[in-house]
């Protein structure tokens, strides 16, 4: 077919001059030595100021690690990570007190001003208020909790945020100030025993967001963190718990872009979602890291664990991810259903082009009555990327109405690619329903030949096609972000569906 | 009944099943010395369990522990009671090739009427040259523990163009408890021939196990059915291999429907290496009491324009466990594949279970396949019109169980088979009620 042919041709010509987010800061920073051993976890402990009993947990975890072996059970290739050839802290040299924005390392402010984070919203970090009149009272707010190479830089909005009760700030402090909140939570939803990447995670993370929303309270802003992987050889090691109380509801975003470079990164991330009784947790990801160039040489390798508990009843856990990012991703947002009438949701696009690999999915597990869920994963495969759906829907015994739909479909552009489904599918009460269903097509030659009769060119029309293949996942996303994974969909498929 | 005098029990060593059985296996020293090897094989892997991915939901050590010594061969009042169970099973019209504890019975069996359309050897007299059938593409524990342990089965061969004026039904049947039966058998079908091949599995004893490998090649523009029919003693133990090559322009209709075993599993070795051709792959599992029913796939599309479909239904009661596997594989230049999968069970308990796992691997881009798959009750509102009607709760179950089988059931294209099939399921569903 015509169109597939020339979005074949151009996707052969992507490289990384494409990668819009290809930079890398110079600024100093503050590394551990290379290789991982207790005294690098000890080195990580010390330099947060933790308390011993934070070292205590590190080191039991990474004891664990050292009786693990890696996972080999995807869909993934890539040359065996020697662990000791990375670095595990990096830092940007800590600054006095900000109190201006001049006073922030301007390198910092033009990454952020690359990755399009609004100056108005950069000039808020640590409380610098814009000038009257800029305000536009219509436009949502977000608050920005700003993880660069590691260690979170600032954080805005802290102010209002305080005023509603709740908490966020980056898990380093927050295992200062609020010990009894992580101590209770921290690896309650993810142990450190869980897996290996997971478990290396828990030895050596370096910082991340918590939140923590108190009974009864409605998140007044929806939150966001903004990762970064910068310093060369560093292994980035990001730790999120979110903790919503009682009635609560709150909106956490995370968006990711890395520099461009040649060597292999591991990213090992943890995130842990705890929803009380008729709490609601709304959890969305852009994730767009360095894919590696047009060899497939360089590129990131997302390895993230992250899984909410629906601990209260009528609780409720959604997942939203659009994924085009990454040499390689390994990642199962998972939801488990505990709590009576608690609903899990997972929307999932995930776009892999040139060499890229993804192996991703979700787990459903349904152990309160009356649970449901509800699954939907689009993955289009370009180029000669490889891209697997992996879930798991599972329903014990004792869960009895246990409700399931799992939509996955796949899309294929161009004839080097391959998508792959994989899904599990466990019933194990005679009133558990379950759903599913799963298609995997190129695009109909009919519906583009009716966009390009009616004057489209052939990439517009692939356009057109693969964006209305993702709407049912794109709806989902907040409307700030929402624009912003448009326009990384199109960045990621460039050249192969314009 | 003499009974193998090897005792493979737990702990014990697990060569005592070959070495024991080795003097009585048939074939050259070259074949005793592929047995060995595929042996050995076997012993390193031992049983498959819940590690291995492909017996994630059939850990055999857990569900059977151990394997059976090697039946001893039948003797007269074997195979008398292998008479009355062969009557019991036999497919009108249909040629029977019979083997009773793993060993070919030509008295039970029609083998003069066979001969005239039909190439006839026993998988003993074959491996007497020729260690051939004893390798397979794919291989598992099981399936060396089947090259090393085979101590007979029917070698058929089809020619080109023939068209086979009746079925040919092969009929396993075990006689004797504690024993195992290891069956391998071969059926190449020619160009152009038309077959229908019918293989059943029956019972003259209460616990045994037995190990079957099927060995299947069809020549281009054939058209043939191959029909499986399970119903084992509720203590036994199958476990079946088939691996199968299709022509191209050829049409296949399988079917299986397991209806006893207190642990089966079927995994199939399905490849395309002919363009145009067209499968139909179908099933029912039919369980009840702790039963466990596997049905594995792997339909493996390795050239274009060929069509699949697979349509499952497993009906799971009391403490019982379905499993269904079934992968589609797309080569990377498999253009114009068209692949389906349905798959559905029916919970009839609380305590019943059904695990599917219906996986895609796509490596071309123009191709049109997919799958579903579902798992719940009988639907209440249903059941509530048929009582309302005045049928009694449990036939009012049988009618529409019967109705969600059929529509596996009636993928098949041969008349007298279908009744044959639906015979069984309603037998079945008079036992339950």
């Amino acid at each position: 077919m015509p169109a597939v042919q020339e979005t074949v041709e151009r996707v052969k010509r992507i490289d990384v001059d494409q990668y819009r987010y290809g930079f890398e800061t110079l600024i100093e920073s503050d590394k551990a030595p290379k290789g991982l051993s207790e005294e690098t976890v000890k080195f990580i402990s010390e330099k947060k100021n933790e308390p011993a009993w934070m070292l205590q947990w590190r080191l039991e975890a990474y004891r664990r690690w050292l009786t693990m072996t890696e996972p080999t059970w995807a869909r993934v290739d890539y040359p065996k990570i020697d662990f000791q050839d990375l670095y595990y802290y990096a830092a940007p040299k800590p600054k006095k007190t900000i109190t201006s924005l001049d006073e922030i390392d301007p390198e910092i402010l033009k990454t952020y001003e690359k990755l399009g984070i609004p100056l108005r919203e950069v000039a808020m970090l640590e409380g610098v208020e814009p000038k009257v009149g800029e305000e536009d009272p219509a436009r949502r707010k977000i608050a920005v909790d700003a993880v660069f190479d590691s260690v979170s830089v600032a954080t805005t909005f802290k102010a209002e945020l305080k005023k509603a009760g709740v908490i966020f700030m980056p898990i380093s402090e927050a295992i200062r100030e609020h010990p009894e909140l992580v101590q209770k939570y921290l690896g309650s939803v993810v142990p450190t025993s869980d897996n290996f990447y997971a478990t290396l995670n828990s030895a050596v993370f370096s910082d991340g967001s918590f939140v923590y929303v108190p009974p009864g309270v409605r998140c007044p802003m929806e939150l966001s963190t903004y990762f970064r992987i910068n310093e060369r050889n560093t292994g980035q090691f990001e730790r999120t718990l979110i903790i919503a109380d009682k009635g609560s509801y709150v909106s956490y975003l995370e968006g990711c872009t890395a520099p461009q470079r040649d060597e292999n990164q591991l990213h090992a991330a943890v995130v842990e979602l705890v929803a009380h009784d008729d709490a609601e947790i709304k959890y969305s990801t852009v994730q767009n890291w360095y894919p590696g160039n047009s060899e497939g040489k360089g590129g990131i390798y997302n390895f993230v664990t992250k899984r909410g508990d629906c601990r209260g009843n009528h609780s409720k856990i959604s997942w939203t991810q659009v994924e085009t990012g990454s040499a390689i991703t390994w990642k199962y947002p998972s939801c488990i259903l505990r709590g009576d009438n608690s609903r899990g949701e997972f929307y999932s696009i995930a776009i892999s082009n040139g060499y890229q690999q993804v192996d991703s999915g979700t787990k459903m597990i349904h152990l309160g009555k009356n649970t449901s869920s509800r699954i939907i994963s689009k993955g289009i495969a370009a180029g000669t990327s490889q891209n697997t759906y992996r879930g798991l829907v599972t329903a014990h015994r004792k869960a009895t109405g246990a409700r399931n739909f799992t939509a996955c479909d796949s899309l294929l552009i161009g004839d080097k690619c391959g998508a792959h489904t994989v899904p599990y599918i466990e019933a194990k009460n005679s009133s558990a329903t379950f759903e599913h269903e799963a298609t995997t097509s190129k695009i109909s030659e009919d519906v583009l030949f009716y966009c390009v009769q009616r004057g489209l060119s052939q990439e517009e029309a692939v356009g057109l096609v693969v964006n209305g293949f993702v709407k049912d996942v794109l709806q989902q996303l907040p409307m700030e972000f929402a624009v912003e994974a448009q326009k990384l969909i199109s960045i990621s498929l460039e050249g192969s569906v314009g | 009944m003499n009974v193998a005098v090897a005792k493979t029990g737990k702990g014990r060593a697990v060569s005592d099943l070959f070495t024991s059985a080795e003097g009585r296996l048939p074939g050259s020293p070259a074949v005793i010395a592929a047995r060995r090897e595929a042996f050995e094989t076997y012993e390193r892997l031992g049983l498959p369990h819940r590690r291995i991915e492909e017996w994630k939901y059939t850990d055999l050590r857990a569900l059977v522990g151990e394997v059976l010594p090697l039946a001893a061969a039948p003797d007269a009042a074997a195979l008398a009671s292998a008479a009355d169970a062969v009557k019991a099973h036999a497919v009108a019209g249909a040629r029977k090739l019979v083997l009773v504890d793993g060993v070919f019975a030509a008295g039970l069996s029609d083998v003069k009427a066979l001969a005239s359309e039909v190439g006839f050897k026993t998988l003993r007299e074959t491996l007497e040259k020729d260690a051939g059938l004893l390798k397979t593409a794919a291989v598992d524990a099981v399936i060396s523990l089947n090259a090393a342990m085979a101590s007979d089965g029917v070698v058929l061969s089809i020619a080109d163009g023939a068209q086979l004026s009746a079925p040919i039904q092969i009929i396993h049947v075990a006689t004797t408890d504690s024993a195992s039966a290891f069956t391998r058998s071969q059926v190449a079908i020619g160009k152009g021939a038309r077959a229908t091949i019918i293989e059943s599995f029956v019972a003259g004893a209460k616990a045994y196990q037995v190990n079957d490998a099927v060995i299947v090649s069809i020549g281009d523009d054939a058209d043939v059915a191959h029909i499986r029919l399970l119903d084992d003693a509720p203590d036994a133990v199958n476990i079946t291999s088939q691996f199968v090559t299709v022509g191209a322009n050829t049409k296949v209709n399988f079917f299986n429907m397991t209806s006893g075993a207190a642990v089966s599993r079927l995994q199939g070795f399905i490849m395309f290496a002919g363009e145009g051709s067209e499968l139909s792959i179908n099933g029912v599992n039919l369980l009840q009491k702790t039963e466990h029913g596997d049905t594995t796939l792997v339909v493996d599309h390795a050239v274009p324009n060929c069509v699949s479909r697979e349509i499952f239904r497993a009906v799971v009661d009391d403490r019982a466990h379905s499993v269904f596997q079934g992968r589609i594989i797309v080569r990377p230049d498999a253009q114009k594949t068209d692949g389906k999968m349905m798959t559905r069970a029916l919970l009839l308990s609380d305590e019943a279970e059904a695990d599917n796992k219906p996986e895609l691997e796509i490596f071309a881009d123009d191709v049109s396949c997919g799958h579903g798959a579902t798992a719940g009750a009988l639907d209440d509102n249903l059941l509530f019109y048929l009582k309302a009607r005045g049928l009694p709760e449990k036939q009012a179950q049988a009618l529409l169980i019967q109705a969600f089988v059929g529509e596996a059931i009636e993928q098949i294209a041969d008349d007298n088979l279908r009744e044959h099939v639906i015979g069984i399921a309603e037998r079945w569903l008079e036992r339950r009620s």
